[in-house]
């Protein structure tokens, strides 16, 4: 079945230019991130503020750039550090096995039982953590997934001819891994980054929500509705956009992931 | 039958050694131990906090009171709520019919809307055209901010429906409740629509792709009851696993939804708690939800043992 490629090419469009507008907030934002309008407070979505006005008169628009900073930063450094520790765990398990695959892959199943999101408010609690330990906190609870994923392929990729004629060369097993096992597992860590980037995203936004995550005055989109639900009833607008912005970055990133996934599970299904 | 449970539940005991101990590993990470909350109080001297730490055993070796913490959690003995001193057993079983009610309807609401849109979609075109990107951006979505959005419409901008709590406050009869259930069970069941739909639509096309399904056309079956009969059979087991398997997501989902409605389950008990930094109701609500997800892998194993004979003829 041929899906239409259009998506998949607008999801790559917004995210790189999402990705470029948090880079040059500072350059493109209409006003300064704490620029305080007094005479506009709380002030509807208006031509002079594309996206209304917070209860100190800072804009909307200009706090959504700066927030994209933040969110984005944390989707993108959690999805990698996740995807490494995933690579890590899947690739030993699937390569060394025997009681090494047990002790990690029971692991991974008993991380992936405990309720995730709980998890991760309860320690974001604890640690009041800084914006990059934010990251490793969100990569902690984040990285099961990508570990499965890795070992099954791991595991087929070791069992081919090659692998065993570098091994049977002399190469050094860390070598094998690294230089003959680990190039054919880019296509499903690909995808694996991909998906998590939404995922870190969802998850900062949510505990943020809570107030358990970035904290002000550092903005990003999760903080902002956390501040803006008290007021939900007579200013929507500040929960309405930045909830708006984690939706269309993490739908992007969804399209995406599915986008790179699809010709792979064709092929696996045909053959 | 019985080989599989047995074997199933031996898998589930290393499991459950691995959640307690990250667990337990969480709640001393955390800065002050389980005495933090004391630390931070000017009224509590140095003194006290070392008399409550000797009282409360925490001078032990960590192994010793890991085991001691195991026991009593197995005994139903939580610990005591620092907000209110009650026992977290009580606060916590208080709160479940509540969320056991939500978690209901949401599944129910959610597999009605996924398994008929999943099926059709598979061989119509059309339906999956407009399903498809539905589901993704049904993933997609952050749940607390599509809740927000409901009650900014429907309760606060419409009026049609109350906005947070499980019933009036004098009561209410069964359209008052049915009135309070039906938002925050529609948020809850809007991401598990989506991803159940779209798991089911992928094994519905492969399962229409098999073989047997194209003798039975041949032999003359109706499409439909070759859709609904034949592939669905061999679809479901699958799908049952990951309904079954998206416990976990159901404890967050908890969280969040019924925060936002102030549904007053164990979720709402847990950002409550949250707040106040209450350790003992927090720990309580990770260590039950857990076990629950794992007595749920356990049971999904067997649903498909019992729905698909070729795994448990198997060994």
């Amino acid at each position: 079945m041929r899906q239409s490629r259009r998506p998949h090419r607008i999801a790559l469009i917004v995210l790189l230019a999402l990705i470029s507008a948090a880079l040059m907030a500072p350059l493109i934002a209409p006003y300064a991130f704490d620029a305080l309008d007094l005479a506009n407070r709380r002030a509807a979505p208006s031509s002079g503020h594309w996206f209304g006005t917070d209860e100190l008169g800072r804009d909307l628009f200009t706090r959504v750039f700066f927030g994209a900073r933040v969110s984005l930063a944390i989707g993108l450094g959690s999805a990698l550090l996740s995807v490494m520790l995933g690579t890590l765990v899947g690739a030993t398990a699937g390569y060394v096995g025997r009681w090494a695959d047990d002790l990690l892959m029971r692991t991974t199943d008993a991380m992936l039982c405990i309720p995730r999101l709980p998890l991760l408010m309860i320690a974001a609690a604890f640690a009041q953590p800084e914006v990059w330990l934010l990251v490793v906190l969100v990569s902690c609870v984040g990285w099961m997934e990508t570990a499965r994923v890795v070992r099954t392929s791991v595991q087929s990729i070791a069992a081919r001819d090659f692998v065993a004629a570098a091994r049977a060369l002399g190469v050094a097993p860390w070598r094998v891994v690294a230089r003959h096992v680990l190039p054919g597992t880019i296509p499903v860590l690909t995808v694996a980054t991909t998906l998590a980037v939404g995922r870190g995203i969802l998850l900062e936004s949510t505990i943020s929500f809570f107030g358990v995550g970035v904290q002000p005055p550092t903005a990003s989109w999760g903080n902002m509705l956390y501040q803006a639900q008290t007021t939900m009833s007579t200013e929507p607008w500040l929960a309405v956009f930045p909830g708006a912005m984690i939706f269309v970055t993490v739908l992007a990133c969804n399209t995406l992931g599915d986008a790179i996934g699809a010709p792979r599970q064709a092929t696996s299904r045909s053959r | 039958m019985l080989p599989i449970v047995g074997r199933r539940a031996l898998h589930a005991l290393p499991l459950l050694l691995i959640i307690s101990l990250v667990l337990f590993g969480l709640l001393h990470l955390a800065p002050g131990g389980p005495l933090s909350t004391y630390l931070e109080n000017p009224n509590v001297r140095p003194e006290d906090i070392e008399r409550l730490r000797k009282a409360m055993g925490l001078d032990r070796p960590l192994g010793v009171q890991y085991l001691a913490w195991l026991a009593a959690f197995v005994r139903g003995d939580w610990g005591y709520s620092y907000a209110d001193g009650r026992p977290v057993f009580d606060r916590v079983m208080e709160r479940i019919p509540a969320t056991l009610e939500l978690i209901g309807a949401a599944c129910a609401l959610a597999l009605t809307i996924a398994i008929p849109v999943a099926v059709v979609a598979a061989s119509r075109r059309l339906v999956d055209r407009v399903s498809a990107p539905l589901a993704v951006a049904g993933i997609s979505l952050p749940v607390f901010w599509f809740g927000l959005l409901l009650q900014l419409v429907f309760a606060n901008a419409l009026g049609w429906l109350p906005s947070s709590g499980r019933q009036a406050f004098d009561g209410g009869g069964f359209a008052d409740r049915m009135a309070h259930l039906l938002l925050p069970a529609v948020v809850l069941a809007a991401a598990l629509a989506a991803g159940w739909s779209r798991y089911l639509r992928r094994s519905m096309h492969e399962a229409l792709a098999l073989p047997f399904v194209a003798v039975a056309r041949s032999r003359g079956i109706s499409e439909a009851r070759v859709t609904w009969r034949h592939a669905l059979r061999v679809a479901l087991p699958p799908f049952v696993t990951v309904v079954l398997l998206d416990a976990s997501m159901l404890a967050s989902g908890a969280v969040v939804t019924e925060s936002i409605f102030a549904w007053p389950g164990i979720g709402s008990l847990f950002t409550e708690s949250l707040a106040k930094r209450d350790y003992t109701v927090l720990m309580a609500f990770l260590m039950l939800g857990s076990v629950a997800v794992l007595v749920l892998n356990l049971i999904a194993d067997l649903a498909v043992a019992w729905l698909d004979p070729r795994v448990s003829s198997e060994r």
